[in-house]
């Protein structure tokens, strides 16, 4: 159990602990203090309630973004299409919204926006899913691929239909909008943070569950383990492959209601900003484990909020360059970092059972 | 020429190699024999330079050259033939044997011409004959083989390393091979040959190493020893070789004939990659209490036909039927739920999920059983996993463990408990090399699981490409040739020189 914990943790420590070292070096670059500048990005993000806000509002993007990435990961796809899952599940939701008569509770028309956006999402991730388990294309570049289409679409649909005048986002909605978090606690004023985040916690759960406890994601990781094994094991490998890659699409539109339903309340072309793509690092980094891309989530939202508080002090681009380099860390130097670990212990560990 | 002592080399939990020695001289042919898993391909990949030891010292031509590399191995003309082929099969002949080793002129441009007749001037030298201008995709298992060959000696290779080379051979092409590798000798070459197989050892070898669970065990020289002193220092006892015949075999019991076969296979044709059907139209029945054996050289479409039955691989033709119901193009899940349990040769690769615990790994297949509303039942999981643990003995006895971490003849056990003791009540055995790669207590173990299956009224169909399994436990042996069954002989009267000559397709 401790090295289990060990496995999972010393990684994305190791690669905090490099971006930091990088971090310092850039900041002395353009002549500032690195305590001064990190202190500025802890105030600005953690230090304050609106700061906090706008942090829980993008982690809980980047939650459902890197499950959707996570989560297809252990049925061994990489899903780089979370973007436009995002974006169609945003979309679908704003229709469902156009249609809706004002006026109805929330808790009457939640379930239809929740089951719009999955549906819209799922309809997108389900696409690659099917292609590679009838025809065997690869889900990288379909996935992709589709990220372009899905977005021209969605951008023409706007532009064409749906727009409200001079703008590129739909009309209002006018039904079961979520609260935001400022309407309980003022001081969250003005921040974007809302109840979509408890939403997030509750599939974040419900995933573990599903991915540890239940039959069908016992047969999931095993696809994503030994595929050749799950086969023998009578797993329709094929069905795992397009059923968790709509499921991962669901996950990734069901993010979108953060927007559209709980923030703006209405669609608006590119709201998603690069959510669905850093939710391939929020997977990698959190270790495609529910719990663990919640924590990364968290990480990656406060880097990139603390990235405009810095912004007097040093570029904000500076903290791409963090984000970047955790990726590149966990992705690449980690595992060397830890064969080198792993060789100094065994002498240790042998001495200690002895 | 070649002197290793004292290498150890240990993967994780496990000690591939303790303290195994190795002496080989110039221009000699030299066998290093031992069971499945006994350390001899890696010891040899420590001496190609593809694993690095744990400890022990290495000498070649009197240099130390303890933990080489590859690429030094190569340059000091030391060259591996490996069991599993590594060619690219899109390549021809030619391009693989050249791959890394191109000829150029200048500018980076390929001198093709020059590559041809060297290639040709290095066939007709070692008599090794393939078309280069083939695909090796094209090429039969024997021809790849030759491929192999002729890449190490292209590279300069003085000593050439051969591991278990025969296996996927006929007779004729197992002569051919035998021709080639004199003739490499008699030009001054030295060749190391891995094998198990001890009529191939009198054959070809001169001197003689034995290994036996990762050490060396004795030096012989061939022409003062016997095979049954070898495979005595093989086993470590006094061997299967002449307990077969008495104590080993099946009781003259015959297997009462049936009104319904446990598995009964109908002009069953299985297509395969290259042109040739892997399996071509095979029919052949197993009656409950019966342990049908197949024999044959591997690679002759066992493999095919054990997935095939398993519902692993699609069918071109033909019926599978288990107890009067056609299950040929059933799912793997319902075959199992008709009572057909399968293990499969590879463990790695299909019969676990490494990195599962033995206590998930025990329900792989049986997951649908465990399950209450679509969620795991833990406790009947966990409840399920001690009692499996402690019937087949399978150590160290902690569910919660990763497969992984578990020695070969401990996952082995896994999967034979699953299958045989787990929550399906089997009617149908696919047993398929269930011994390969454990020690020789585990072999005893699993041999006992399978007669007394038979005992019990099941059906068992065993795949071994060990000659001696098969004939200690079959009642009936049938022989595989490619693709087709070539006999079928009761298992009583059946002996090896028999089945020899109808596995080499020379008696069908």
């Amino acid at each position: 159990m401790r090295a289990k914990l060990e496995e999972a943790l010393l990684p994305p420590i190791v690669a905090l602990l490099i971006a930091l070292i990088v971090g310092d070096v850039l900041i002395l670059s353009f002549g500032q203090s690195p305590a001064a500048v990190f202190r500025l990005l802890l105030e600005g993000t953690w230090g304050n309630a609106y700061g906090f806000g706008q942090v829980l509002y993008k982690a809980t993007m980047l939650t459902f973004t890197g499950l959707a990435v996570g989560l297809a990961l252990r049925a061994g796809l990489f899903n780089i299409g979370a973007e436009s899952q995002l974006a169609a599940g945003g979309f679908a939701a704003a229709l469902v919204g156009l249609v809706l008569p004002a006026g109805l509770p929330a808790l009457l028309v939640l379930p239809a926006y929740v089951l719009a956006a999955a549906v819209g999402g799922g309809a997108v991730g389900i696409v690659p899913g099917v292609l590679k388990a009838r025809f065997g294309a690869h889900e990288v570049i379909t996935t992709i691929m589709l990220n372009f289409i899905v977005l021209a679409l969605l951008n023409y649909l706007i532009a064409e239909r749906f727009s409200v005048h001079d703008t590129l986002h739909t009309a209002e909605i006018k039904s079961g909008a979520l609260p935001r978090l400022a309407d309980v606690f003022p001081a969250f004023h003005g921040s974007a943070a809302n109840t979509v985040l408890f939403l997030g916690v509750l599939v974040v759960a419900a995933l573990w569950w599903f991915l540890f406890r239940t039959r069908a994601g016992f047969e999931l990781r095993a696809v994503g383990l030994q595929p050749r094994a799950a086969e023998y094991g009578g797993v329709r490998v094929g069905r795992v492959w397009w059923t968790s890659m709509a499921l991962a699409g669901a996950v990734a539109g069901i993010g979108g209601l953060n927007y559209v339903l709980g923030y703006k309340r209405y669609y608006e072309e590119g709201f998603g900003a690069g959510a669905g793509f850093l939710g391939i690092a929020v997977a990698l980094v959190g270790r495609n484990h529910p719990v663990g891309i919640v924590i990364a989530a968290v990480l990656f939202a406060t880097l990139s909020q603390g990235g405009l508080a810095v912004n007097a002090l040093v570029p904000k681009q500076m903290v791409d360059v963090l984000q970047a380099v955790v990726i590149i860390s966990m992705a690449t130097a980690v595992p060397e970092v830890r064969r080198a670990l792993l060789a100094i212990r065994p002498a240790a560990s042998a001495k200690a059972t002895a | 020429m070649i002197r290793l002592a004292g290498i150890e080399k240990r993967f994780g939990p496990v000690l591939a190699n303790r303290g195994a020695t190795l002496e080989v001289s110039a221009g000699e042919i030299h066998a290093l024999v031992g069971e499945n898993g006994a350390g001899k391909s890696t010891l040899m990949r420590i001496l190609s330079g593809m694993f690095q030891p744990n400890a022990g010292r290495m000498e070649v031509a009197g240099k130390d050259v303890t933990g080489w590399s590859t690429a030094e191995a190569i340059k000091a003309g030391v060259g591996m033939v490996h069991q599993h082929f590594m060619l690219v099969p899109t390549l021809t002949v030619t391009e693989n044997i050249t791959l890394g080793a191109e000829l150029t002129k200048g500018g980076g441009r390929l001198d093709r011409a020059r590559g041809r007749a060297e290639m040709q001037a290095l066939i007709e030298r070692t008599g090794l004959h393939v078309p280069p201008e083939h695909r090796v995709a094209d090429l039969t298992v024997g021809e790849a083989q030759r491929v192999e060959i002729l890449k190490t000696l292209y590279r300069g290779a003085k000593v050439l390393i051969l591991d278990e080379p025969t296996a996927v051979l006929s007779p004729a092409e197992v002569n051919e091979l035998w021709r080639v590798l004199r003739k490499l000798r008699d030009e001054g070459g030295t060749i190391v040959l891995i094998t198990h197989k001890l009529d191939e050892v009198m054959a070809i070898s001169e001197t003689i190493t034995v290994m036996r669970q990762g050490e060396t065990v004795g030096r012989l020289k061939t022409a003062s020893t016997s095979p049954a002193e070898i495979a005595k220092m093989m086993v470590g006892r006094e061997v299967v070789l002449a307990q077969r015949t008495a104590d080993t075999r099946p009781k003259a019991q015959d297997p009462r004939p049936q009104a319904v076969a446990a598995l009964e296979v109908k002009d069953l044709t299985v297509p395969s990659a290259r042109k040739k059907n892997a399996v071509d139209g095979i029919s052949f029945s197993v009656a409950p209490g019966e342990i049908l054996g197949i024999a044959g050289v591997e690679g002759n479409g066992q493999t095919e036909l054990i997935e095939a039955i398993a519902g692993l691989r699609d069918v071109a033709s033909g019926s599978i039927t288990m107890a009067d119901t056609d299950i040929s193009r059933l799912s793997v899940r319902k075959r199992g739920d008709l009572g057909l349990s399968h293990i499969p040769e590879d463990r790695h690769e299909r019969g676990l999920i490494l990195e599962y615990s033995v206590a998930a790994n025990l329900i792989l297949g049986q997951q649908h059983r465990f399950t209450k509303r679509g969620a795991l039942d833990v406790t009947r999981i966990a409840e399920h996993a001690r009692r499996l643990i402690a019937a087949f003995d399978i150590r160290p006895a902690d569910a919660s463990l990763p497969a992984r971490a578990l020695s070969g003849g401990n996952q082995q056990k896994i999967v034979i408990a699953r299958e045989m003791g787990g929550a399906r009540d089997f009617k149908i055995l696919l047993a398929s090399q269930p011994t390969r790669g454990v020690d020789v207590g585990a072999i005893e173990f699993i041999h006992a699981q399978l007669r007394a299956a038979r005992d019990a009224g099941k059906g068992v169909l065993l795949v071994s490409a060990d000659l001696n399994e098969v004939l200690a436990l079959s009642d009936r042996i049938a022989v595989m040739y490619g693709g087709r069954v070539v006999a079928i002989v009761p298992g009583a009267s059946a002996t090896a020189e028999a089945l020899g000559s109808f596995m080499t397709g020379a008696a069908a």
